[in-house]
């Protein structure tokens, strides 16, 4: 929590000069996306902060988000499958790639980069060759119901009368519950516990009696997981996807906002919720600079910028606590020098 | 030797230095004089190792000055020190194993023609300095193909390349056969013998007494004692070493061996293979490994804590034979290991010390669905802080800012929490201070009497003959002998950590 202070405070910053700049921006309907937005790069991002926390990286995600994204309307438009086949498909596929990329790490040691970067071309290949660089569709009477995922909370049967059902995105809903399991799971489970301790040191925590392979393999898979999952309401919530570009960078996203929100790259730190404040300040970033009006080309310039500057603000602190801890230990030798 | 009149090559006089939380050295003084071996002992943690990067300009001390030939100097960098003449030989050889030998020796002071490197000239002066340290080989060798005592060899040759007048020999031997520290020996000889003087560091008595025209002993970062040729004996080293009257020290009871807790048959270890292993731990046994850096020991412990697959042969524990493939597996059968290497292997350096001391237990104190056991977690760190007297402001304290010995504490700690059958300890006291050593030795005790077979590993002599009451010594992978705690001498031991095992029968 004390961690987040310093990108809250730039989340605040930017939403109030934001909506001090423009009217339509506190609009119930530019809000509504807003939170929608963020929730999805939230739900990729909590997927990332796994592999992050294991001191690995996965950069495959936004192709197998396209990947998932294609294959879905494929199998059940083109091939006219029943909808559970599609689902299922998606499942198979994420699990399948976890537990690729988890067992090529682990078994055969190579680097998460190289393994994740390989996932990034064969997934984006894959979706382009299935169907032939075609535009998919979710515009299908099948999807209705699925829609919901991306819908408001007060479409959801037995909700329409709850408080403000209306305003709040049920992608929204899945985060927050999302965001609860896994900060359960990260910070009151053994396996959790796990995960940190492998992702300060693996030697240390495996020589603890800790079976680091499976734990990493199970991060892997949590991560491409969830990035199916994303795929899909991202799918949904867009209608029309682009077997070349749907998902592109959305891994970098995910991990600039894991980065903001206090995971290190190093590994072995990271909280859920600085995770959900760095997504909701990208998406916050994207949107303010057209309601601004600044030119649309500068978006990915500002968004380097404010990470770049969050991230050395992180450093700055950090070395002051850093040097402050050491005057104070100094301080008390002498002290204990002095009395003993 | 030092003429009456002459000023010493090197004074260091009063230096001090402190780091956070620690005085690494008070007030101390040391002489050099030109042509002069001096050997530096004391025990780890006495602060000969600061004290040398001082020397070599890796550190700058608080207080005090350093003189060279009677002028005060302020070495700020490695270069200053090397201007003065003083180069520094690390235990670890600093050398970049992929080049070859001649590149190595120039490393960093290339010389140049028309902008590219002058081979011709590097290879010319190699040849002329590698005969200086009478090492026969050619400056193309790749350095990574030598024997580790040649490479220590080529690091002489880069030092005198600089014309060191000042080499600091760190630990020289410690990874050496019998045959190249002799050979060593007669090049230090023969720098004596043209007026280079020589900083001695070792912990190998018996060496010292060999080589030193001068000794001066470091006890707790400051100046023990300094004892000239005539008067250098074991007895006198070890008591200003320790300060103490060694059996105190050390403080063995007698203890009954009860039943066989460990015993190993024909382990072959990847490391070492072809050689086969056999020995037996008893519950309340503490049983030394001795031998050389390099003779298998820390990999023998690694096969019996499940890190490394054994090749062949079997371990059992109270009697029951296991299969260890992964340290959850060792800590199942009742064993634990505190390893040589203690902030990569040992403990989780930027978590607290109430989640690092919980670590192995976290899977057998579980709740349902994998939560985590809060309440066990803090009863058994809150135990362990009490019982090993760990040296933190709370349990929330990241283990980072604790001092060595208070680190190796949270590993024994995590350890402890476990209950082990068996605790194998490998170098259980480097780096740490006096007082936390005498600590663990006073925990070994305890855990020996009550009914824990101990294995400990350690390059201290005497740690080795203070603690064991049986000792296995190693040789290249094999255990070339077994001491009962009667014929325990350093003699005896470097006779076969060094493989001369027929003459051990002598001895």
């Amino acid at each position: 929590m004390k961690k987040n202070i310093g990108i809250l405070c730039i989340l605040l910053f930017v939403f109030l000069a934001t909506a001090l700049g423009s009217s339509s921006f506190i609009s119930a309907y530019n809000l509504f996306n807003l939170v929608e937005r963020s929730a999805l790069y939230g739900i990729i991002g909590i997927g990332v902060a796994f592999v992050i926390i294991t001191g690995g990286i996965d950069l495959s995600i936004g192709s197998l988000i396209g990947l998932v994204a294609i294959t879905f309307p494929f199998l059940v438009i083109t091939k006219e499958m029943p909808l559970a086949v599609g689902l299922l498909a998606i499942f198979a596929i994420s699990l399948a790639a976890g537990v690729s990329h988890g067992l090529l790490i682990t078994k055969l040691k190579l680097q998460p980069f190289v393994v994740t970067l390989c996932g990034l071309m064969i997934y984006r290949g894959l979706a382009r060759w299935m169907v032939a660089d075609k535009t998919m569709g979710y515009g299908e009477p099948q999807f209705e119901n699925l829609k919901l995922l991306v819908g408001k909370v007060s479409q959801l049967p037995g909700c329409e009368g709850l408080p403000g059902a209306k305003q709040i995105p049920v992608a929204f809903l899945i985060f927050v519950v999302l965001g609860i399991l896994a900060a359960i799971f990260l910070n009151k489970t053994i396996y959790g516990r796990y995960l940190l301790a492998l992702g300060r040191n693996e030697q240390a925590a495996r020589f603890s009696g800790i079976n680091t392979t499976a734990m990493i393999i199970v991060a892997y898979v949590i991560c491409s997981l969830i990035s199916g999952l994303g795929g899909l309401m991202f799918a949904l919530d867009y209608g029309s996807i682009q077997p070349d570009s749907f998902g592109n960078f959305y891994e970098l996203y995910a991990i600039a906002a894991a980065v903001l929100g206090g995971c290190s790259l190093r590994g072995g730190e990271g909280s859920i919720f600085g995770i959900a404040l760095g997504a909701a300040l990208m998406r916050l970033l994207m949107n303010s600079i057209s309601m601004l009006g600044i030119d649309d080309q500068l978006e990915p310039t500002v968004i380097g910028m404010v990470i770049l500057i969050g991230v050395i603000a992180d450093e700055v602190v950090k070395r002051i606590a850093a040097k402050r801890r050491a005057v104070l230990q100094a301080r008390q030798a002498t002290a204990e020098a002095n009395s003993s | 030797m030092t003429e009456p009149n002459e000023k010493p090559l090197l004074e260091v006089a009063g230096v001090t230095k402190r780091f956070p939380g620690v005085t690494a050295l008070r007030h101390v003084n040391l002489t050099l004089g030109r042509g002069e071996v001096l050997a530096l002992i004391g025990e780890n943690g006495a602060g000969k190792s600061t004290l040398m990067k001082i020397l070599a300009g890796v550190q700058e001390p608080d207080e005090g000055s350093i003189s060279v030939d009677g002028a005060e100097v302020r070495l700020d960098s490695v270069l200053t020190a090397q201007k003065h003449g003083i180069a520094l030989i690390h235990q670890e050889l600093n050398l970049s194993d992929n080049l070859d030998v001649g590149a190595n020796i120039f490393l960093g002071r290339e010389p140049l023609k028309r902008g590219f490197i002058d081979k011709a000239k590097i290879r010319e002066d190699s040849v002329d300095l590698l005969k200086r340290v009478g090492l026969d080989v050619s400056p193309d060798t790749i350095v990574e193909h030598l024997p580790i005592g040649q490479q220590q060899l080529v690091e002489i040759a880069r030092a005198l390349s600089i014309n060191a007048r000042v080499l600091i020999m760190d630990e020289p031997t410690s990874s050496l056969s019998q045959h190249e520290t002799e050979r060593l020996f007669e090049v230090v000889k023969d720098l004596r013998s043209r007026g280079v003087s020589v900083i001695y560091i070792s912990h190998r008595l018996g060496e010292v007494k060999e080589l030193a025209d001068r000794v001066t002993v470091f006890r707790d970062g400051e100046n023990a004692g300094d004892l000239k040729r005539e008067s250098i004996s074991h007895n006198r080293m070890v008591q200003l070493m320790v300060g103490r009257d060694i059996s105190q020290f050390y403080a063995r009871k007698p203890h009954e061996p009860g039943a066989v807790a460990l015993e190993v048959k024909g382990l072959e270890t990847p490391a070492n293979l072809g050689h086969k292993l056999s020995f037996s731990v008893r519950a309340s046994e503490i049983v030394g490994v001795s031998g050389l850096v390099g003779a298998g020991r820390t990999e023998m412990l690694h096969v019996l804590f499940g890190v490394d697959a054994a090749v062949s042969g079997t371990i059992e524990i109270a009697g029951k034979p296991v299969q260890l493939s992964s340290p959850f597996d060792a800590i199942q059968a009742g064993i634990a290991l505190a390893p040589e290497d203690r902030k990569q292997q040992g403990i989780v350096l930027e978590m607290a010390v109430r989640q690092n001391i919980g670590l192995p237990g976290l899977k057998k104190h579980q709740k349902r669905f994998g939560f985590l056991n809060n309440l066990q977690e803090g009863d058994d760190t809150e135990e362990m802080i009490r019982r090993l007297r760990i040296k933190t402001p709370s349990e929330r304290q990241i283990v980072q800012y604790l001092s060595g010995g208070n680190q190796q504490k949270v590993v024994l700690g995590k350890w402890l929490a476990m209950k082990p059958k068996v605790l194998l300890l490998d170098e259980p006291t480097r780096g740490i201070d006096i007082g936390a050593k005498q600590e663990i030795y006073l925990l070994m005790e305890e855990l020996a009497e009550q009914g824990v077979a101990i294995l400990f590993v350690s390059s201290e002599m005497e740690e080795i003959l203070g603690m064991s009451d049986r000792t296995l010594v190693m040789h290249e992978g094999r255990i070339s002998g077994e001491l009962k705690r009667d014929e325990l001498s350093e003699e005896a031991i470097m006779q076969l950590a060094t493989g001369n095992v027929a003459e051990i029968s002598v001895t």
